[in-house]
Formats: structure tokens, C-alpha cells, sequence
């Protein structure tokens, strides 16, 4: 008796509920796109740039580490109009997600980098490659593939990360779980099937993201993940 | 082993190819060079001149600057004074394109340093391809050709993690070949190897010398030194204590120090051969 209703109200949710899902997973995957795009150029400053670049690097990365997302989140939807920038909110919780991601992700490339030794540089210098052929061709493939297990788990507190969002009133799917709430008053259900749907979600990232591991995974540079599995 | 030239035959021998060696183009040469590495100075000015075909073996106790002159002939390191030309361009000089004079430089390190993501067919073809801009067909049609000659073409696809440390040597040294080097600079080539695996490079190294290949190594491999080098340089301290060829730097060096060194490292790395 109560089952079938839980399953009923569920059923008549999760429409909603699924609604919001998209726009997490569209957050999620934009947010982690900003974020590479910020964070590889900031790995790649820090671990071979120098002067005020390097310092400019730096200090992104060490600002968005000591600050909480949610501070950021707001300074960008409510500080920032202040100065004449008016963002909607998915673009503001996308730029926030993704500049706070891209400092993370500059660490772990950073990382892959500087495990990389010195005389894979000198060799492909050595053969007449200049310093950005070299970065291309020879550190960076390694360093992506060094950084790939760091990197998943990003790609996963990314996913949980976006729902910050609902602070925000973006309709993904917390928020929705919110309202529904509201709605209903029946927090529990609502609860268990958002905490559901994000599971599915990460599920589904963990295993594209073994497959991506899968399909770069090269003898004698190694994932942690494979040695376990 | 190799026999013993019979005396009188040798001097002659010595003396018309010297003639001939005077002739041919210099492909490196050093002047003054100078380079510290903080308070520590590493190299107190070097002169040096390596003529082509030549096979110039550099020798001396580590912490000496073997391993920094090398470098510095290439600008990987690069020194604080004093001046490099390889194969007739200064490489030190203000301005100068280091990537393309570099490029006519081949290195072989201790440490192998191939490409950890690459198969050994792309760890040779990469340079064709990226610095010398040959299509891909073309840049692996060649580096098979240099797998062949070090005797690796069946290891085409293996990466380097799967090879054992002689064969990613000689891939190591196919890779600097494929690049069509006026000069090969070895860094103490074999000093990382398991004792059973010196002996393919070697064998590599001495066809390369047989081929005419103009070659500085940096090496404690005495065996190699008297049966390839056409000059043996002693450096110690920063500063090329003495050289010249083998037999005169083996059994008449001038300077007590060369005696002394070369007969300690000579009695642990004589290898098998005879002087």
C-alpha cells in the first residue's frame, strides 16, 4: 500500500526531477570544459613559466583554493553586477564551477608534469624540437595521461558540485528537489530519488571515464585505478 | 680481440691519416669555455675541435665536466662564456636558430630519456615528423629503416616500459641517427646498464665509428676507447688535462695524472680488449 504510493509519487516527480538532471549534467560538462581550458595553460605556466605570468597563475590558483565555492559563486551572480556585469544564472553558476574547477585542474596537470623527468625536455630538445613543440608532443600526452586518475575524481565532485547551483535559483536537479519539496512536503521520497538520480549520474561518469583510462592507457605510465583493478 | 699492429707499420699509418684528418671539416669546435653552476665551476674554459669521422672519447673522474661540456655543445645547458660551432654555425651566438643548429647534433643520454608515450618506431619517427615536418608515411618508412640498423625493427611496437635497457639505448641512439646528426654526443651511454647489456650498444657505437660517423662520447668503457677512439681527452677539474690518441694516451701519456687515472679505470672497465 504505502510502496505502491512511494513508487506513484515518485513516478509522478520524476519528470521534474529528470528535467533538472539535464541541466546538471549540462553544468557539469561545461563547467569541467571551462575548466580545463583555464586549468592546462595555468599547469603549464606554473611548471615552466616565469615573471609575472607564472605570478598571475599562481595567484589564481591559490585565490580559488582559499576561498569556498560558494563565495565565488555569489561575488560572480551578486558582486559583480555591481561593476556592470549582469550574468543569467546558469552562466553564472557555469563560471563559477568552471574558474573554481580550473584552479584544481591546473594542480593535478601540474602534477602530471612534474613527474615527467627533466630528460624527456632535454631529449626533444635535443632532436631540434623548440620548448612549445616539445610541451605538445612530448609532455603534454604524458602529463594528460598522468593526470587522468586525479581527473576523474574531479569530473565526479564536479558533478556534485553543481548543485550549489539552487543557491542560486538555477533549475537543476536539487533545486527542482527543492521545490518539489515545498510542494509536497514530502522530503524523504523527494530526497532518496534526487540522491538516486545523481547516482546514476556518477556511475555513468565512472565507467566513461575507465573507458577513457581504457583507450590512453599506455605500458609504464600507469593509473592508479588500473593497478587496483 | 683485436691484434697488435706490428710496430713498424703504425707510426706510418698514424702519420698519413693525421695528414688526412687536417684536411677534412671541422664539425665541432670549442673555444674558452666557461660554466658554473651557482659558486661551482664546472668547466674553467675548454678548447676543443672534433674533426669529421673522427670518434673523440672523453675521459676523467666524475664531477669533472664530461657530462656539461657535452651539453653545452647542444645549449642544453648553457654556458656562461666562450663559444660553440657546430658543423660551421655558432650556436652561441647572439640570435643564432639553436632548434636547427641543435637539430644537426645528435644525443644519447645515460638515462636513455626516450618518450615514455611513444613506440619505439614513433620515438624515432617524432623528430622527422614534428622538427623536420616529413609526412607521417615517410617519417615511419624511415625510422624503420634506423630500428633496422640498430637491430630493433621487431620492437617497432613496443613501448619503452617493454624493452630492456641495451635495446632502449639503441633506440635511443636510432632516434638521433634518423635525424641525420652531423655529429652524435654520448653521455655516458652505457653508465646505466646492467653489465650483460653494454655490450650491444657498444657493438652499435663501433658500427657507427666503422661507418664514419664523427662521434664525442663521454665514457669510462677503456675497451672501447682503444679500439675506436681516434682521440682520447682527459678532463679533470674543469680543464682538459691531456690528449691524444689511444696507444700514446695508454702507454706514453705525458702527464703523471693521465697515467694514473687512465691505469686505475683501465684495470675496471678494461673490457676485453688489448692495447
Amino acid at each position: 500500500m504505502a510502496g505502491s504510493d512511494v513508487l506513484a509519487f515518485i513516478e509522478r516527480i520524476l519528470p521534474d526531477l529528470l528535467r533538472g538532471a539535464v541541466i546538471t549534467v549540462e553544468l557539469a560538462s561545461m563547467g569541467l570544459f571551462l575548466g580545463l581550458v583555464l586549468g592546462l595553460p595555468t599547469a603549464f605556466l606554473r611548471a615552466y613559466g616565469k615573471g609575472l605570468p607564472k605570478y598571475i597563475a599562481t595567484l589564481y590558483v591559490e585565490a580559488i583554493r582559499g576561498t569556498p565555492l560558494v563565495v565565488q559563486l555569489f561575488i560572480i551572480h551578486y558582486g559583480l553586477p555591481d561593476l556592470g556585469l549582469t550574468f543569467p544564472r546558469f552562466v553564472s553558476a557555469w563560471l563559477a564551477l568552471g574558474i573554481n574547477s580550473g584552479a584544481y585542474q591546473a594542480e593535478y596537470f601540474r602534477g602530471g608534469i612534474e613527474a615527467i623527468s627533466a630528460g624527456q625536455m632535454a631529449a626533444a630538445q635535443a632532436l631540434g624540437m623548440s620548448r612549445l613543440q616539445a610541451i605538445r608532443h612530448i609532455i603534454l600526452p604524458q602529463a594528460f595521461r598522468l593526470a587522468l586518475p586525479a581527473w576523474t575524481n574531479e569530473a565526479i565532485y564536479m558533478v556534485k558540485y553543481t548543485s550549489i547551483a539552487f543557491m542560486i535559483a538555477v533549475p537543476e536537479l536539487l533545486a527542482r528537489g527543492k521545490m518539489i519539496i515545498s510542494w509536497y512536503f514530502r522530503p524523504t521520497e523527494t530526497l532518496l530519488a534526487v540522491a538516486a538520480i545523481y547516482l546514476v549520474i556518477l556511475w555513468v561518469v565512472a565507467r566513461l571515464m575507465r573507458l577513457v583510462e581504457n583507450r590512453f592507457k599506455i605500458p609504464g605510465i600507469g593509473f592508479e585505478t588500473d593497478q587496483r583493478a | 680481440m683485436s691484434t697488435l699492429s706490428p710496430e713498424p707499420v703504425k707510426p706510418l699509418l698514424d702519420g698519413s691519416l693525421k695528414n688526412e684528418n687536417e684536411k677534412k671539416r671541422e664539425i665541432v669546435r670549442v673555444s674558452g669555455l666557461k660554466k658554473s653552476f651557482g659558486s661551482l665551476e664546472v668547466l674553467k674554459g675548454i678548447d676543443l675541435s672534433v674533426r669529421e669521422g673522427e670518434v673523440v672519447v672523453i675521459v676523467g673522474p666524475s664531477g669533472t665536466g664530461k657530462s656539461t661540456l657535452l651539453r653545452c655543445i647542444n645549449l642544453l645547458t648553457e654556458p656562461d662564456a666562450g663559444h660553440v660551432w657546430v658543423d660551421g654555425a655558432e650556436i652561441t651566438a647572439r640570435g643564432a636558430d639553436v632548434n636547427k643548429i641543435r637539430a644537426k647534433t645528435g644525443m644519447v643520454f645515460q638515462e636513455f630519456n626516450l618518450f615514455n608515450h611513444l613506440t619505439a618506431l614513433n620515438n624515432v619517427a617524432i623528430g622527422l615528423k614534428v622538427v623536420k615536418k616529413i609526412p607521417e608515411e615517410e617519417a615511419r618508412r624511415r625510422a624503420m629503416e634506423e630500428l633496422e640498423r640498430v637491430g630493433l625493427s621487431s620492437k617497432a611496437s613496443s613501448y619503452p616500459a617493454e624493452l630492456s635497457g641495451g635495446q632502449k639505448q639503441r633506440v635511443a641512439i636510432a632516434r638521433a641517427l634518423a635525424m641525420d646528426p652531423r655529429v652524435m654526443l654520448f653521455d655516458e651511454p652505457t653508465s646505466a646498464l646492467d653489465p650483460e647489456l653494454i655490450g650491444e650498444v657498444l657493438e652499435v657505437m663501433k658500427k657507427l665509428a666503422s661507418e664514419g660517423m664523427t662521434m664525442l662520447v663521454v665514457s669510462h668503457e677503456m675497451g672501447f676507447a682503444k679500439e675506436v677512439a681516434d682521440r682520447i681527452v682527459f678532463m679533470e677539474g674543469g680543464l682538459i688535462v691531456e690528449e691524444g690518441p689511444p696507444d700514446v694516451m695508454f702507454s706514453a701519456p705525458k702527464k703523471a695524472r693521465t697515467k694514473e687515472f687512465l691505469g686505475k679505470i683501465g684495470a675496471i672497465h678494461g673490457g676485453t680488449v688489448v692495447a
